[in-house]
């Protein structure tokens, strides 16, 4: 994300703060797409990510006058997104306790062994991501995807910045391991 | 050389290593982002992991674009809830502060120069009062501040003739100094403006009569960096 456009984003926070609809809108519109995504990978669900998006635009409705500007606003709603996403998750967990919920953080995609058939590296790739767990999934969408910094990283997630830095090491780690087992080898590690 | 890398990465990992991810995604400050540089350039098992990371990188972006987008169903939700929000009493201190920006963002830069030049004048001509009024001659003998009821009686006096202005529109293409000499030659000084293109000016010279005045707004309106003057209370 550009200076100019965390400017904007900031500007448009200071008039959401004073009841501004439009400047809602517009803050929507730019980053609902990656918002719903980032809570889609959380919670895998679309109804309850969609759910996800109106309430996390919501909170931004009614804190925009708290916002301080301490960090960006993109990684403001990240936060908010993972905080709403996991007190769903322990929502659910809490209502059914039992193997869905688990189900609702465990991958229910193909196994590696299936994943080696499509011998496309980059679909196999793509689906070993996938299979990694929530917390690991977490921290490699926030630094690939969603471009966050180290420091952003700990602010969204809650944890120190070496931390931050070793468990991408470890999800990096973990993947190579899925890839590996799905008869993938890569050169590393 | 092998220093930055782990041949095992059972071994806690260095700290390049676990920069690489940031410095694929350009996420690093420039410092961490130059050490990265060197050390991959020295180092080619680092290198072959950086290329590796590059995959997850594009692999991690291609998962996330294949997601596709929430429906109008959470933006219809998110504005029918926001419309079921009290209304917001918007705070005075921002209010004023946008109308105060929005004012100047409103300006013309031609107009945002001229007000900037006239009231440095306007500065300078108070400046120059003031240094008047403090380097007048007085009593170098000490004076407290008491009151001395030897001098003036304390009343006001009603006979004062009220101060002399108008309102004036300088001509678009005058120069700030063309408007400085003017200033000095009416002994006049900017109290007020710009409002719709109008300066109020005072006159120093308070004690002239009706016609005299009259005779003056009709010179000064004739003058070449002026384009309009009236009379003001």
């Amino acid at each position: 994300m550009s200076a100019t456009q965390a400017a904007s984003d900031d500007t448009l926070i200071a008039r959401i703060a004073q009841g501004d609809r439009l400047a809602m809108q517009v803050l929507y519109g730019r980053h609902h797409v990656r918002v719903f995504r980032f809570g889609l990978r959380l919670v895998r669900d679309e109804q309850i990510a969609e759910d996800l998006i109106s309430e996390v635009f919501l909170d931004v409705w009614r804190q925009a006058g708290k916002f301080e500007g301490r960090s960006a606003v993109s990684t403001w709603l990240l936060a908010i997104t993972r905080f709403k996403a996991l007190s769903t998750l322990r929502r659910r967990k809490d209502a059914e306790l039992d193997d869905e919920a688990a189900g609702a953080i465990e991958d229910t995609a193909d196994d590696p062994e299936v994943t080696v058939q499509k011998k496309d590296t980059g679909d196999a790739l793509r689906r070993c991501l996938g299979q990694l767990s929530a917390e690991h999934r977490e921290i490699v969408d926030l630094v690939y995807y969603h471009e966050k910094s180290v420091e952003e990283v700990a602010g969204i997630i809650g944890i120190p910045e070496n931390t931050v830095k070793t468990r991408l090491f470890y999800a990096r780690k973990k993947l190579a391991e899925l890839l590996k087992a799905a008869g993938i080898e890569r050169g590393w590690p | 050389m092998m220093a930055a890398s782990k041949k095992m990465v059972e071994q806690e990992p260095s700290e390049i290593e676990l920069l690489l991810p940031w410095h694929a995604a350009g996420t690093l400050n420039a410092r961490d982002a130059r050490k990265v540089d060197d050390a991959l350039a020295r180092d080619p098992e680092l290198a072959r992991q950086y290329a590796v990371i590059r995959e997850e990188y594009a692999g991690t972006i291609e998962l996330n674009e294949s997601l596709g987008a929430p429906s109008a169903r959470a933006m219809q939700k998110l504005f029918a809830a926001i419309d079921a929000e009290p209304a917001r009493k918007p705070s005075i201190s921002l209010g004023i502060a946008t109308r105060i920006s929005g004012f100047f963002a409103s300006l013309s830069p031609r107009t945002l120069a001229w007000s900037a030049g006239l009231a440095a004048v306007a500065l300078l001509v108070q400046a120059g009062f003031i240094g008047t009024v403090l380097l007048e001659d007085r009593p170098s003998t000490f004076q407290t501040a008491s009151l001395s009821m030897n001098d003036q009686p304390i009343t006001r006096d009603l006979s004062a003739s009220p101060p002399l202005r108008a309102l004036v529109r300088f001509a678009p293409d005058a120069r700030v100094d063309q408007v400085t000499a003017l200033l000095d030659k009416y002994q006049a000084s900017i109290i007020g403006g710009a409002k719709a293109g109008m300066f109020r000016l005072q006159f120093a010279n308070g004690s002239m009569s009706k016609d005299e005045f009259a005779n003056l707004l009709s010179r000064l309106q004739n003058e070449k960096a002026v384009s309009l003057a009236v009379a003001t209370p």
